[in-house]
């Protein structure tokens, strides 16, 4: 039932993911400033940093971890994220293909 | 802790108490994400109509957002000090990074509101197009969601001064916490959708 304590947050937890969080909107918003990319490889780097830094906030400023928080918390993250794919990867598959055959 | 009035037993009844009032705060944070989720595949699925009015990233300002950003993520930097000063049980530090987190977050509130009433005066208002809808529907819930969290912590800060760092005032700053942090995670979704790539 040692639950607290051993892994309360801690200061360096909240530096060191404030740091990572900085770089990680650091490099997209420098790149797209500097236009210094193709299109392309500029949406890859903003998806890239974007998802990057949201595990960075879930681990540094809400604590998640595998091993300390309780299974079912997880559960519900991993549901949601679940949904998520299916109802926005289906909005946009579904609705550009309409866009698409419009256009033909 | 102050609950040296309570026997053990009654002490882990009420630590599971609080533990179940954490799961289902996440629970509704979840639903929420799935809200934000489906706002953002409604802006992409927009973004092109614009109709006669003239599109949302015409507005777009770079600085505007680094801005925003930068508030945002600070405020959550500062949350997260209140909240290690609410483990060692420091009052007076809680209520001192509350009060420098509550002003982050309206100066985030007061950009945006700045960026819209531009908008608005432009002639981009939300009833001129399905992609201006669709930005301010989404942009707005956003910030609607940090305006709540605001008015949250202006009432915790009054708690906190008056009830002092109980287990209750305790567990609700934590829901609290998670709440500040989630906003700062949405907010990653939408300068990386709404705001790069109109601005590329």
């Amino acid at each position: 039932m040692e639950h607290s304590e051993n892994h309360d947050p801690k200061l360096g937890s909240y530096l060191i993911g404030f740091v990572l969080a900085v770089v990680l909107t650091a490099i997209p918003f420098t790149l797209v400033a500097m236009n210094a990319l193709s299109t392309a490889g500029l949406f890859a780097t903003i998806a890239i940093a974007g998802i990057v830094q949201v595990f960075v906030h879930l681990k540094f400023f809400l604590h998640l971890s595998l091993k300390h928080t309780p299974s079912e918390n997880i559960l519900a993250l991993a549901f949601a994220g679940v949904l998520v794919m299916i109802m926005i990867g289906g909005t946009l598959w579904i609705m550009f293909n309409i866009g698409f055959r419009h256009a033909m | 802790m102050s609950t040296a009035e309570l026997s053990p037993v009654e002490l882990e009844a009420e630590e599971q108490a609080l533990q179940e009032r954490e799961f289902g705060f996440w629970v509704y944070l979840m639903t929420d994400a799935i809200i934000f989720a489906l706002l953002f595949a409604v802006y992409i699925t927009m973004t092109n109509n614009v109709a006669t009015a003239p599109a949302p990233k015409e507005f777009f300002d770079f600085w505007h957002t680094v801005g925003e950003t930068a508030l945002l993520l600070i405020s959550s930097l500062t949350f997260g000090f209140a909240t290690l000063q609410m483990r060692a049980g420091n009052k007076q530090a809680v209520l001192m990074w509350l009060v420098v987190t509550f002003f982050l977050g309206a100066g985030f509130v007061a950009m945006e509101l700045d960026e819209f009433a531009g908008m608005i005066a432009a002639g981009a208002a939300p009833t001129e197009s399905g992609a201006l809808s669709a930005f301010f529907t989404l942009v707005g819930t956003h910030g609607l969601h940090v305006s709540l969290g605001l008015l949250w912590i202006a009432v915790f800060t009054v708690q906190v001064a008056t009830k002092g760092l109980t287990p209750h005032v305790v567990s609700r700053l934590s829901r609290l916490g998670l709440f500040w942090h989630f906003l700062d995670i949405v907010w990653i979704g939408i300068f990386s959708v709404v705001y790069l790539p109109g601005m590329m």
